[in-house]
C-alpha cells in the first residue's frame, strides 16, 4: 500500500517552518466496520522523524488519538534556502514513508 | 495468527517477516509504550518525562472552543522558552490521554501544530519540557460529537 506525503519547509527570520500532510487512517481499532460489524485493527503512524540536511532535528511519538491523514507543522532554528528537509514515519504495522524537499 | 500459517511462514523462508509481524516493537524501540498505554493523565506523564508537577507559565495553547467534529481538533501550541526539549501533547479523558510526544535534537523554535481526535468535552493539557523543567497549559474543549468510537 502507497501513501502519499507532502511536505513544504520555509526559512523565515532564521527559522524554517515545516509543514507535513501525511495520508494515513490513523485507525484506534476502537472502531467496527459498518457492513461486518467486525473490529477494525488499529493502524496508526507510530514514529515521525524529520532531517535537515542529513541531521535529526525531530522525532514525534503518535498515538492513534492523532487525527486521520496527519497534519503536522512545526518549527526549528536555522535552515536556509536549498537546504534538505527529510520527513520519514513508520507506522503501527511496520510499513514507512520518506519524503525529501528543498527549503523555499 | 494461526499456527499453520505461522508454521508455513517459518518453512517459507519467512522467518525475518514473520519475527518483525510478531515484535514490532523490536523495530521502534523508542516509542514510549507504557506512556501511551496509560489511562490517567499522571500515569503518561510520570511514564513519558518523568515526573507531573508542571509550571503554569509561558506556553500558549490555541485550541477551538466549540469542536464540532471531535474527529478533528486542530491544536497549535507556542512557546517562547529556550532549549525546548519536548513538547508533549494530552486529551484528558480520551481512553488513551497522551496523544502525541514531539522531541527536539536541535534548535526547536517553540512551535508545534497538528490535529488530534477528542472523545468528549475536556482539556487539551500541552507539557513543554525545557531545561529539565516543565512547564504547561491548558485548554478546555466542548466537543459536539466525539471522534473516538463507532
Amino acid at each position: 500500500m502507497s501513501y502519499n506525503m507532502r511536505i513544504k519547509a520555509k526559512a523565515k527570520n532564521g527559522e524554517t517552518e515545516v509543514k507535513a500532510l501525511m495520508d494515513h487512517p490513523m485507525e484506534t481499532g476502537n472502531h467496527k466496520d459498518a457492513k461486518t460489524g467486525e473490529k477494525i485493527p488499529a493502524h496508526f503512524i507510530k514514529e515521525l522523524t524529520c532531517e535537515h540536511n542529513g541531521k535529526n532535528v525531530m522525532t514525534a511519538y503518535l498515538s492513534s488519538g492523532v487525527s486521520k491523514n496527519p497534519y503536522v507543522a512545526f518549527t526549528f532554528k536555522g535552515g536556509a534556502k536549498d537546504d534538505s528537509v527529510k520527513m520519514s514515519w513508520t507506522d503501527s504495522n511496520g510499513e514507512t514513508n520518506t519524503s525529501e524537499v528543498k527549503i523555499s | 495468527m494461526q499456527r499453520r500459517n505461522f508454521l508455513q511462514g517459518v518453512m517459507n523462508g519467512g522467518v525475518a517477516a514473520t519475527l518483525a509481524t510478531l515484535f514490532p516493537q523490536a523495530v521502534l524501540a523508542d516509542w514510549p509504550k507504557a506512556a501511551f498505554e496509560s489511562k490517567d493523565v499522571n500515569g503518561a506523564l510520570q511514564a513519558l518525562l518523568g515526573a507531573t508537577d508542571s509550571q503554569s507559565e509561558q506556553v500558549d495553547v490555541t485550541a477551538p472552543d466549540i469542536a464540532e467534529n471531535g474527529a478533528v481538533v486542530p491544536i497549535k501550541v507556542s512557546t517562547k522558552l529556550d532549549k525546548v526539549e519536548s513538547i508533549t501533547l494530552i486529551a484528558e479523558k480520551n481512553p488513551s490521554p497522551l496523544v502525541a510526544s514531539f522531541n527536539y535534537s536541535g534548535d526547536c523554535a517553540g512551535f508545534v501544530s497538528t490535529r488530534i481526535k477528542m472523545g468528549e468535552t475536556q482539556n487539551v493539557i500541552v507539557v513543554v519540557k525545557s531545561g529539565g523543567k516543565l512547564y504547561s497549559a491548558q485548554k478546555s474543549v466542548k466537543v459536539t460529537v466525539g471522534g473516538c468510537g463507532g
